[in-house]
């Protein structure tokens, strides 16, 4: 049971990071980044439940306002790069984030022990959950509630005017401009609340996985927040909650007999359901807003 | 109410516009024609500031315009069309007007509300005149990129007026235009100028800049060769030679057929 509950957390978790990219690329924005601020979330709260001993909520909201904070900065220059650009400058951003990491080392006492990261050794015994007590099924509804709401109040802007501002952006940037969108603002925002998003995600992982270091946030990890919507779509979010749900429920853990040959197995099996049912799987929208993202047949 | 003085811009070494002057009084409906490549397209990204000036000035209304990205400019009443269409294709045609209701009247804490209590009755009902100019009452919960393409102009001839703007900027709107579609355009731009929008009209089928401009400048190669009453233009040896002057096809605007 707790081995499906723990799937169960990771799909909710996977969800997350796999939003935090949708938003972005509803005005058009590739990010492999989102990695970075997966782990700004993860370190931030951790640190705040570990060495400063905050409870597990304020703790997450500090780690999600901490990481939208950088997503924000991150959001200036990134407008200045386009498409396959912005991709690499933005793989840029999340190394440096996990290199910064692999060098943060904060050790306090606590006991017989010293606790908080680690550099290298990584960061363990970040165990609120554990020490307070909670059950497997409350840990699961806790990271559920988190994802429910996050898919709700995106669920919710896509019907509102400024979701449809999000997607004018995406689908032509010199139209949206003309009819009097601030695309600085526009962008920024997307950016900013994808930060947002991925901290949640990153501090819910921190604190159900217990122990992180920086080989948890390599640019895989920023693949599969980008490869989320791409399966699933952006016409809903729902769409990236099945393919999370494909990925990680029916893939990864379904061949995981495999060993390593898996990651070969789980690629092809991808471009193989990419080439056989592109408009299944890629709605014709979003392999419209896909091409633009990447500077492809978009226009001038 | 929109003035422009020695206006260039210069591509590398193409001089797309050369110390253009133009001034159009509010209440016009102002033409600006010349052959294919002669800089009508760079004079309105140039108004609007998709480009940035190589030299010269855009005022609106008193006010200095170079250096304004586009959206303040639309926000200060300048809206344009394109020559190209260019919708939000996967946006509904309710979506494409609601999203371009971006006068500093309409920015309002209720952007992130849901359509159905997120839009005001003022902006229902302003949407619903917008689709009414456009007829296109009967589509408006259909994608953008499902519209036949006479359809298509007339939403995008919609989304510029969404914005209540002071100055309409037309770039060939009636390219690709039946007859009958053409005389309900010149129909909708009188509409549009007599609820006090001056417009300025860039075109390449004669029939509809003398049907209903008053005043006409004629670029070509970047320079204005001619400024005048439709009449003045039309009589015109420099204009005449440089439509001629070009292929065959584009000489032939100048004797009312598309
Ligand atoms: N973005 C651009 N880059 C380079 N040259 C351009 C660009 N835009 C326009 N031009 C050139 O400037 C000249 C004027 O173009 P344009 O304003 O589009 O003409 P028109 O709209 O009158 O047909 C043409 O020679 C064109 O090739
Ligand atoms: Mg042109």
């Amino acid at each position: 049971m707790s081995y499906y509950l723990g799937l169960t957390q990771l799909i909710g978790i996977h969800t997350l990071l796999g939003l935090s990219a949708y938003i972005l690329m509803l005005t058009g924005q590739l990010s492999l980044g989102q990695a970075g601020f997966f782990a700004i979330g993860a370190y931030s709260a951790g640190i705040l439940t570990v060495i400063f001993e905050l409870p597990i909520l304020p703790a997450l909201l500090a780690g999600a306002f901490i990481a939208a904070f950088f997503a924000f900065f991150v959001g200036f220059p990134a407008l200045r790069v386009k498409g396959l650009m912005l991709v690499v400058a933005t793989i840029a951003f999340g190394e440096f984030v996990r290199l910064f990491f692999f060098n943060l080392s904060w050790r306090v006492p606590r006991g017989d022990i010293e606790v908080g990261p680690d550099s290298t050794n990584g960061f363990r015994e970040i165990r609120y959950f554990v020490a307070n007590g909670w059950s497997a099924w409350e840990i699961t509804a806790f990271v559920w509630i988190f994802v429910i709401l996050v898919m709700a109040v995106l669920w919710w802007t896509d019907r509102s005017r400024a979701g449809a501002v999000l997607r004018a952006v995406g689908e032509d940037e010199l139209a949206a401009q003309s009819v009097g969108i601030n695309l600085t603002a526009v962008k920024v925002a997307a950016m900013t609340a994808g930060g947002f998003i991925a901290g949640i995600g990153g501090a819910l992982y921190a604190h159900t996985a217990t122990y992180i270091d920086h080989l948890t946030f390599t640019v895989l990890l920023a693949t599969f927040a980008i490869s989320y919507p791409i399966l699933g779509g952006l016409s809903s979010v729902f769409g990236t909650l099945v393919a999370v749900i494909f990925i990680q429920g029916v893939l990864v853990e379904g061949l995981r007999f495999l060993g390593d040959w898996r990651n070969i197995v789980f690629g092809l099996l991808i471009i193989a359901a990419m080439n056989l049912k592109p408009s299944g799987l890629f709605d014709p929208r979003t392999s419209q807003l896909l091409k633009r993202a990447v500077g492809l047949g978009g226009g001038e | 109410m929109l003035e422009l003085r020695g206006l260039s811009k210069h591509f590398g070494g193409v001089k797309a516009l050369d110390g253009l002057d133009l001034t159009v009084n509010e209440g016009d409906i102002f033409g600006l024609i010349g052959p294919n490549g002669s800089g009508k397209s760079t004079t309105i990204n140039l108004i609007c500031g998709v480009y940035g000036v190589t030299a010269g000035t855009v005022h609106f209304q008193g006010d200095l315009m170079n250096g304004k990205p586009p959206h303040q400019r639309l926000r200060a009443g300048i809206a344009r069309t394109f020559q190209n269409i260019r919708l939000f294709p996967n946006l509904t045609v309710w979506q494409n007007l609601w999203v371009a209701q971006n006068s500093p009247r309409d920015v309002s804490a209720q952007g992130f509300m849901p359509r159905w209590f997120g839009a005001t009755r003022r902006t229902r009902e302003e949407i619903a005149g917008l689709l009414e100019l456009a007829d296109l009452g009967h589509k408006s919960d259909e994608l953008a990129s499902n519209l036949a393409f006479g359809e298509q102009r007339r939403l995008e001839f919609a989304r510029a007026a969404a914005a209540r703007p002071r100055l309409l900027l037309l770039d060939e709107p009636a390219a690709g235009m039946s007859r009958a579609e053409i005389d309900d355009l010149s129909l909708r731009i009188r509409r549009v100028r007599d609820s006090g929008v001056t417009i300025l009209l860039v075109e390449h089928v004669m029939e509809l800049v003398m049907g209903v401009t008053e005043q006409i400048v004629v670029l070509n190669f970047g320079h204005k060769i001619a400024f005048g009453t439709p009449g003045e233009v039309q009589r015109n040896k420099d204009v005449q030679a440089a439509y001629l002057g070009t292929s065959s096809s584009e000489s032939q605007p100048l004797d009312g057929s598309v």
